[in-house]
């Protein structure tokens, strides 16, 4: 009896005009006679907001904490400590998200697309740890840096390698800040937190793909120090360019160096420069010619960077979720193919192909710009890197590169130099 | 002599660049809102296309069907609950639609019925979305349960959602539940 009542209210329901209901319940709520009450519709509580606050906190006190370690303590354990903190808090806590390397990227949607507010959080763990390395250094990739602290910690053999490797190898991390901006500004993806090998590691929870690089990372990470802070991390390029004019920096020494070598191997970055023995200048003549070579150079490298990379702008767009819809409808073909989720997604939606057309041409035409800017920026990102080694500089003393050195306070103890 | 012009240099590029921060800072900060966004469907523009319960980062995925109580007709025969063509109005595991049994049919009634979503067990196919929308009011609608979405950055299901119904909403409007369905196709 209930199955035809409710079958017959179906067909009742289906006959009649579809219009009169637009507004009301196919099915009216029923009229209870039994007293019965109806369950809350459940709508579990997000954290709270005041969390993204303790989150920022956090994040200065224990920048300010390693700060003091590093420069005023001079203590590795006080880093390897504060490291601990991290990987535990903004690590497996927090589950790695939001970190100062994905916030590059917000910072970067938020600039070119005005539809996106940037969270206040997000912008200052951007911030933050830069205005720290104006002042200190890369104090934030010493340990405050989840991804950072948790290579660190691994780091048990460390190898040295070869200085022509580790120059081509931190060419990757330009190319890689360049194309996640490109991404970003687009709106099309976040590729640095799409691959961002700890992320799954610290949420226990990753395809097996992503689950294999972190580990390989943290694998690596035993011999070789920190692989993807040196050659992969876009955020550290940023601080490393802002550490260079630091005001203060680690110094191997307390007092002054006594260039007893001791320090020499140290680094498992190899990021302490030794000194020159003797000081020489180069003649004017050959510095001149040197001069316009690089003056040529680094331009050609950037017109043939941005031809190279502007003929593959089409394919780089086709990361965007939108360019590839239009391009799977334009070669569909309903007699022959099956209708993919997109196009049945793009067909309910009630959008025409000639709006989806325009839109994914508008940002194709972002695209052929936005790689003629990223190859520009790789040919002069290789060129000055390439104008990076002919200088010359005369130095006295042991001294950290104050760019690619991570402040981990590694080779503190091994000076015999008392305060 | 060297030294100081070499440091003066070191000076200027530090307050060029302690500069350039303060003012993106300054640029993003007037822009910026106060608390974090969160992710959350857009059930008007839903499918039901399935991959909410796989692209999560979370298992089983944060999206979870939510039973809006204020729309459900209490019918009988439930399009959410029963299969299609269903032989008998019981609730037998071979008349379910959900594949994990995660809908309890209780009876309130003649001839009316409740229907509860059991959290744990749900895992956000929207098999039962789509065919309450189907057939019935479209009182069960997918959305984001917060307690358990980690709010990434960049939501993984958002990137592969066929249908662009993952948004950015201010806390206030954490759930977007859709109104009364309209006249849907059958």
């Amino acid at each position: 009896m209930k199955k035809i009542f409710s079958i017959f209210s179906l067909l009742v329901l289906l006959i009649m005009d579809f219009a009169a209901f637009a507004q009301t319940q196919r099915f009216p709520r029923p009229e209870f006679e039994s007293g019965y009450t109806q369950p809350i519709t459940s709508m579990p509580e997000p954290r709270a907001g005041i969390f993204a606050l303790v989150d920022v906190l956090l994040l200065i006190a224990a920048l300010s904490l390693i700060t003091w370690f590093i420069h005023k303590k001079r203590s590795r354990t006080g880093v390897i400590i504060t490291s601990l903190f991290s990987i535990l808090y903004f690590g497996f806590l927090r589950e790695g998200c939001v970190c100062s390397v994905g916030s590059v990227q917000n910072v970067v949607l938020a600039l070119f697309n005005p539809g996106y507010h940037i969270p206040l959080s997000a912008l200052a763990f951007f911030v933050i740890p830069l205005v720290y390395t104006l002042f200190f250094g890369r104090t934030f990739c010493a340990g405050v840096c989840p991804l950072g602290a948790v290579q660190d910690v691994f780091l048990l053999r460390p190898v040295s390698l070869k200085k022509w490797l580790q120059k081509v190898l931190g060419l990757i991390p330009w190319i890689y800040l360049g194309l996640a901006i490109l991404y970003a500004a687009t709106g099309t993806d976040f590729i640095i937190c799409r691959y961002d090998p700890f992320v799954g590691i610290f949420r226990f929870n990753a395809t097996f793909f992503m689950f294999a690089i972190g580990a390989a990372f943290l694998l690596i990470s035993v011999f070789i120090a920190r692989p993807y802070c040196r050659f992969l991390c876009p955020y550290g390029v940023i601080l490393n360019l802002v550490s260079r004019v630091s005001k203060k920096h680690l110094s191997i020494t307390p007092a002054s160096c006594i260039q007893c070598k001791l320090c020499e191997n140290s680094c498992p970055l190899d990021a302490i420069n030794k000194p020159v023995e003797v000081k020489q200048m180069e003649d004017k003549r050959s510095a001149t010619r040197r001069f316009i070579l690089l003056g040529m150079i680094i331009p050609a490298l950037m017109i043939i960077g941005a031809w190279v990379v502007s003929n593959f702008h089409e394919n780089l767009a086709m990361v965007n979720s939108k360019v590839r819809l239009a391009n799977e409808l334009l070669h569909f073909d309903s007699n022959t193919m099956k209708e993919s989720l997109e196009i049945e997604g793009f067909r309910t939606s009630g959008k025409t192909k000639e709006e989806l057309y325009l839109e994914s041409a508008a940002i194709l035409k972002q695209f052929y710009y936005g790689s003629w800017m990223l190859g520009a920026f790789i040919g002069l990102v290789f060129g000055l890197s390439l104008a990076g080694l002919t200088i010359y500089r005369y130095r006295e003393d042991y001294e950290p590169d104050k760019g690619e050195c991570v402040s981990c306070a590694r080779c503190l103890k091994y000076c015999p130099v008392e305060k | 002599m060297k030294k100081d012009r070499r440091e003066f240099i070191n000076t200027c590029f530090r307050f060029a660049a302690g500069a350039s921060i303060v003012g993106v800072a300054g640029v993003l900060a007037s822009k910026s809102v106060k608390g974090d966004y969160l992710w959350q469907l857009d059930p008007t523009k839903c499918t039901q296309c399935g991959r909410c319960a796989t692209s999560c980062v979370v298992t089983p995925s944060a999206v979870k069907c939510i039973h809006v109580y204020d729309m459900c007709g209490y019918c009988d025969l439930c399009g959410g609950y029963f299969r299609p063509n269903v032989k008998n109005l019981s609730t037998g595991a071979e008349n379910m639609l959900c594949p994990t049994g995660a809908i309890k049919r209780t009876y309130v009634e003649d001839p009316y019925f409740k229907y509860e979503i059991i959290d744990e067990l749900c895992i956000g196919c929207g098999k039962c979305v789509k065919g309450c929308g189907a057939f019935g009011n479209g009182s069960l609608q997918l959305q984001i349960s917060h307690d358990l979405c980690v709010n990434c950055n960049e939501c993984a299901i958002a990137r592969d959602c066929p249908s662009d119904a993952f948004k950015r909403v201010p806390l206030e409007e954490a759930y977007q539940f859709a109104g009364f369905k309209t006249n849907k196709k059958i």
